[in-house]
């Protein structure tokens, strides 16, 4: 259980300085450090884009012609369900980084994303389930978009489950990670469900070449999705922090850091 | 002397099946769960034909999938425990195509048995001669990428303890694309409709399965082996 900061240091390439960033990521000590400073700027700018998205979708934003006020939920919905996919992007790459390059602080941010996607997932499907009740007049649809949706959420925790049944780290790291990357071929599956197959969930209305809603509904939605994604990196600081603290408990940098503060 | 990569699967594949006629028991045993579980059905619900015949071509996709499933308990048992997995991540042969051998072999001895029972299931819960084919059809190209991704989770979790439990939350969700493509491909038979673009599926998530999946099962295998 040693620190890995000198491999890292003596692996860096003699040609260039290109990778050295890649290389002083990989070091533990100083991803910890630096998660450190970064979280409160994503945290505070997070809750401040929150709170003028939140402001501007439910105060500013007209009600919609025809869902009235209920249209709302997606300053919740939307970027929840993007986020959960996202999510296990990061995830999955992170778990590829992890594989490929050996990278033990790519495994730890990986088994960090698990929970908080599941999270998200969660969130997703409750709020689809309030909007579904007056919209759909059902709490649950077996539609596709939902239906995959709910596989996300049990990728996540056959992800979760399949990491604690390992008792060595590495082991359970090189694992889940396998799985995290075959597993992304259900990413594509969510977001194209609603085109794919004619489906009860309503289709994008934002694409790459414009929005079918108006910009004074469509701003809110997307400081809500920035703030999300600035939330997710600041709780990832967090559990990234936490990863290295339980993977380098027995690391002499830690007693240093320690013997400071 | 190395053999070739078509010799070693001809190997392999060989070994297998010598040893599979040598336990003829355990090879029938999810044959037999198969059609168990789709007698389950009638005494649940109705035995009425109208009725089940609605439900035919997902109850028979749902049994060969937990099948599949039960059946996989076996792919790599074995071997890992008299060590002969060991011996082959250590042989220089390309560990990839051993797997892909050994997940062929189980797929001819658990997956082509249901694929040819599934019509005679079929018809007994009301299903029209019409569909059989494209019921054999959906299965055979269906239950071989069953086969492999249920070799890439049983690689992860041969060596994990009571991985049985584990092996199916890790796996049914990845196999749930195949089950929508195979089960709408025997309903669109049965009214009679085109079924091109289904099966066409099936057989493209079929070919995306065999050409990835092998370095998974063979990461995931070296990962089980070490201890």
């Amino acid at each position: 259980m040693s620190s890995n900061t000198e491999s890292s240091v003596l692996n860096a390439p003699k040609a260039g300085t290109r990778w050295l960033w890649f290389h002083k990521l990989s070091s533990p000590p100083y991803a910890y450090r630096t998660s450190g400073v970064l979280r409160p700027w994503f945290l505070w700018s997070a809750v401040i884009l929150l709170l003028v998205g939140t402001y501007g979708g439910l105060l500013l934003a007209p009600p919609d012609y025809q869902q009235k006020d209920s249209f709302r939920i997606i300053y919740v919905h939307v970027p929840s369900a993007s986020m959960s996919l996202m999510v296990y992007v990061v995830m999955a790459v992170a778990s590829a980084v992890g594989l490929i390059w050996r990278m033990k602080l790519a495994h730890a941010l990986a088994a960090g994303c698990a929970a908080v996607g599941a999270w998200f997932s969660v969130l997703a499907l409750f709020t689809g389930a309030f909007w579904g009740r007056p919209m759909w007049g059902t709490w649950w649809a077996w539609d596709p978009r939902v239906t995959s949706e709910l596989i996300q959420l049990f990728l996540y925790l056959g992800f979760i489950a399949l990491r604690s049944s390992f008792e060595d780290t590495q082991r359970a790291d090189r694992a889940s990670a396998i799985l995290a990357i075959v597993g992304v071929v259900n990413v594509p599956v969510v977001k194209y469900s609603v085109i794919w197959w004619n489906s009860l969930h309503q289709g994008p209305s934002i694409t790459l070449t414009g929005a079918s809603i108006d910009s004074s509904m469509l701003w809110p939605l997307f400081v809500m999705l920035l703030a999300y994604a600035l939330f997710f990196a600041a709780v990832m600081c967090d559990r990234l922090r936490v990863e290295i603290l339980k993977r380098e408990r027995n690391a002499s940098w830690l007693a240093d850091i320690g013997a400071k503060t | 002397m190395q053999p070739g990569m078509l010799q070693l699967l001809g190997l392999i594949v060989g070994r297998d099946l010598r040893l599979a006629m040598r336990h003829w028991d355990q090879v029938i045993q999810p044959l037999l769960f198969f059609v168990i579980i789709t007698t389950l059905f009638p005494l649940a619900i109705s035995p009425a034909l109208d009725e089940l015949r609605r439900i035919a071509p997902g109850v028979v996709w749902v049994a060969a999938m937990l099948a599949a499933l039960l059946a996989l308990e076996s792919l790599f048992r074995p071997d890992i425990e008299d060590g002969t997995m060991e011996q082959w991540t250590l042989s220089g042969q390309p560990l990839s195509v051993m797997l892909l051998a050994k997940t062929a072999t189980h797929w001819l001895l658990s997956g082509l048995p249901i694929v040819l029972m599934a019509p005679l299931v079929g018809s007994a819960m009301g299903m029209p001669p019409s569909a059989w084919g494209v019921t054999a059809l959906s299965l055979a190209l269906g239950t071989a990428s069953l086969s492999v991704l249920g070799a890439i989770g049983a690689a992860l979790t041969v060596s994990v303890r009571r991985g049985s439990v584990l092996l199916a939350l890790l796996v049914l969700p990845l196999e749930m694309p195949v089950l929508i493509f195979g089960a709408r491909a025997v309903d669109l038979a049965m009214h009679g409709e085109a079924v091109a673009g289904p099966l066409n599926l099936l057989a493209a998530l079929l070919l995306l399965f065999i050409s990835l999946g092998p370095f998974a099962m063979a990461a995931a295998m070296r990962i089980s082996v070490e201890t």
